[in-house]
């Protein structure tokens, strides 16, 4: 029995120690998809595989120093320039977003030179967004090295862009006015679409709202799920689904998703708008440009979003309304390009589409909304 | 026998709040005007305490017995029922009172709904007013309060209706034109204001004119009125849309000075089409790249 124990004891050692040579002398490549892996990786540019996923781990750990140093055409420009093609410029999206991770995909290789299609998944405060690169790797003596695809931001040449603005100031009702002194009128909207789906295990709401006043809302849609006993089933809004900030005569669709809920448990749907008035501005303008569908398998709607005031836009929302031959909704779908707007210069977007619905969409209307440092319109 | 004289002390205690107790002396007015001045004798001797308690207001004082207690114009301002206390050592006298609102109206809450409605709409506006007192009790008795209403034009609605509970009510139509109308409501020579916004209805028609600057069209649109002739509002959303070759390009442009105006490439075989809210306006076929 006690000789049974040491043989025991003596596998376990061999094994362990067989392991940890493993380990070291092949190590887990799936690692590389992780930004955040060791920097032991970041030493080995072997292979071309190796040099790409070297990069992009340095740029998912911001060292933009050790990123540049290693790149093949770093001549072509500067630390900064390749710092701010990854992180963007002017208070955008990019800004603030972290590399949450990387697919790396080889398209074609010969002995000197492969090629890589990369895509990074940004994480941001309004989801996940993906930045595909093609990266060109080529054998430097005895390593590779990535030359890096830069995407120069569009300079706005120095010029005077007259805009006659256009704006709301409220005057509320103070803590010092006395009970029956009225406040100002909240403006009125109505809810001029609703269409309820079943869709992924849950209902989805699609609607659409019109602010019919003559003065800007801020808007919200809630909505509940009532059973056949009048029971609510589930309440939701629809959170960023939503333009919230309506000019006069302006729609805005609305999506409101519940999830474990079945179309057929549901009698009827109440849905409550609100609004509130709010100071705004009628500027910037956005023209929203080649604006075009995409079929399956990428289903999708893709276009450029032109800024046509004289202020950079940091961050623009793109929400869309999908409709049937019908004329009924059958999606509302956004996105958030992650770059600012500059004056006068075009910014592409694609809004995703589920493929079910890409062969049933007959016109669409698309919106956007856009946030700038100290002001939403 | 000392039973009974217990089951008796029990009774008067029980009843003391409700007056029962109260003896001749201690004589309350059953109704006191809102701020104004009065006294109350009172009988015996030595100290006692006096509490009134009553809706929003509660004092207590130390009174002597056998004189008279005065509240001045101060202390009593809130109309509602009231109860008086007078202890003395263990005794307590109790008396109940009405303080009402003074007869001459000092104030006016006007409530005028809503603050901005669409021109031409029958008594679409409505105005309510609760007449108060110096001391903002509501005067139930009947009281006269004439409303006008002065619209953009320079036309005047006016209406007369009288309280009932203290409160008056009409019903008034919108201007005719929009802006600003002012909505008076008057009581004896107190007035009282509120602004109201007459605003114009949908555009009527929507209608875009074009020319051509380089690869670019501008298109702007005739200023936009009302069925009523009235200019629709600035920053009402204009959506203009132009369509080619299986593509669209929308801009939603505000109005500004009556207008709206936006610039978009020239694409040959494009039609351009230019909608406000539900209304749709013209369309324009662009050829040959103009």
């Amino acid at each position: 029995m006690k000789r049974g124990g040491y043989l025991l004891a003596l596998v376990l050692a061999i094994a362990t120690v067989g392991l940890v040579v493993v380990g070291t002398v092949w190590p887990n490549q799936s690692a590389a998809a992780n930004p955040d892996a060791g920097a032991r990786l970041a030493s080995g540019s072997s292979s071309p595989q190796d040099a790409v996923n070297t990069l992009l781990q340095q740029i998912g750990r911001r060292d933009w120093s050790a990123a540049y140093s290693g790149l093949a055409n770093k001549n072509d420009f500067s630390e900064a320039e390749f710092a701010s093609d990854l992180t963007g410029n002017y208070g955008s999206l990019r800004t603030y977003a972290l590399l949450d991770g990387f697919d790396v995909h080889p398209l074609r290789a010969s002995t000197d030179e492969a090629q890589f299609r990369a895509n990074l998944r940004w994480a941001s405060v309004v989801g996940t967004f993906d930045d595909p690169r093609d990266l060109r790797v080529v054998r430097k003596g005895d390593h590779w090295q990535v030359a890096w695809p830069l995407m120069k931001e569009a300079r706005v040449p120095p010029q005077v862009i007259p805009v006659n603005y256009l704006r709301w100031d409220v005057i509320n009702r103070g803590p010092q006015d006395d009970w029956g002194t009225q406040d100002v009128e909240a403006p009125h909207v109505r809810i001029v679409a609703m269409h309820p789906v079943d869709r992924g295990g849950g209902v989805v709401i699609l609607g659409e709202l019109l602010n019919e006043d003559v003065v800007p809302a801020f808007v919200t849609v809630k909505a509940a799920l009532l059973g056949a006993n009048g029971a609510t089933l589930a309440t939701e809004d629809s959170f960023d689904k939503i333009s919230h900030l309506l000019l006069p005569k302006q729609v805005s669709p609305f999506r409101i998703d519940f999830r474990n809920v079945r179309l057929s448990q549901v009698d009827s749907v109440h849905i409550q708008p609100s609004s509130s008035l709010v100071s705004a501005s009628a500027d910037p303008v956005i023209g929203i440009e080649s604006q075009k569908l995409n079929p399956v398998p990428d289903a999708s709607l893709t276009g450029e979003l032109l800024n046509q005031s004289g202020q950079v836009v940091n961050v623009a929302h793109v929400i869309g309304t999908f409709y049937d031959g019908n004329g009924q909704i059958v999606w509302v779908a956004d996105s958030y390009p992650s770059r600012a707007l500059l004056p006068q210069t075009p910014v592409p977007f694609a809004i995703a589409l589920p493929a079910d619905v890409s062969s049933k969409v007959a016109s669409y209307h698309v919106m956007t909304t856009s946030y700038r440092s100290g002001h939403a319109q | 026998m000392k039973r009974w004289a217990t089951a008796l002390c029990g009774l008067l205690s029980l009843l003391a709040p409700y007056g029962l107790a109260q003896p001749s002396a201690w004589r309350f007015p059953p109704t006191v005007q809102a701020g104004t001045a009065f006294s109350v004798q009172t009988s015996g001797s030595g100290p006692a305490t006096l509490y009134v308690v009553g809706t929003g207001d509660a004092l207590q004082r130390s009174v002597q017995l056998g004189q008279s207690i005065a509240f001045s114009s101060e202390d009593l301002r809130n109309a509602g029922h009231y109860v008086a206390l007078l202890v003395a050592g263990t005794e307590t006298q109790s008396a109940q009172f009405d303080v009402v609102a003074s007869t001459q109206p000092a104030g006016l809450s006007f409530i005028a709904k809503p603050s901005r409605l669409p021109v031409n709409q029958v008594n679409g506006l409505s105005g309510v007013v609760y007449v108060l007192d110096a001391f903002r009790n509501l005067l139930v008795q009947p009281q006269r309060v004439t409303f006008e209403l002065s619209d953009p034009s320079g036309g005047t609605q006016s209406r007369v209706a009288t309280t009932r509970n203290g409160v008056a009510w009409v019903k008034m139509n919108s201007a005719t034109k929009a802006g600003s109308s002012q909505f008076r409501a008057s009581s004896g020579d107190i007035r009282v204001q509120r602004a109201v916004l007459n605003v114009p209805g949908e555009p009527c028609t929507v209608k875009m004119n074009s020319h051509g600057a380089g690869q670019r069209i501008v298109l702007e649109t005739d200023p936009l009125r009302d069925c009523n002739g009235n200019a629709v509002p600035d920053g009402t959303i204009v959506t203009f849309t132009e369509v080619y070759g299986g593509q669209q390009t929308t801009v939603d442009v505000p109005l500004k000075r009556g207008v709206a105006r936006t610039e978009l490439l020239a694409r040959s075989r494009a039609v351009i089409s230019v909608a406000s809210g539900v209304v749709m306006g013209n369309e324009i076929r662009v050829t040959g790249g103009q």
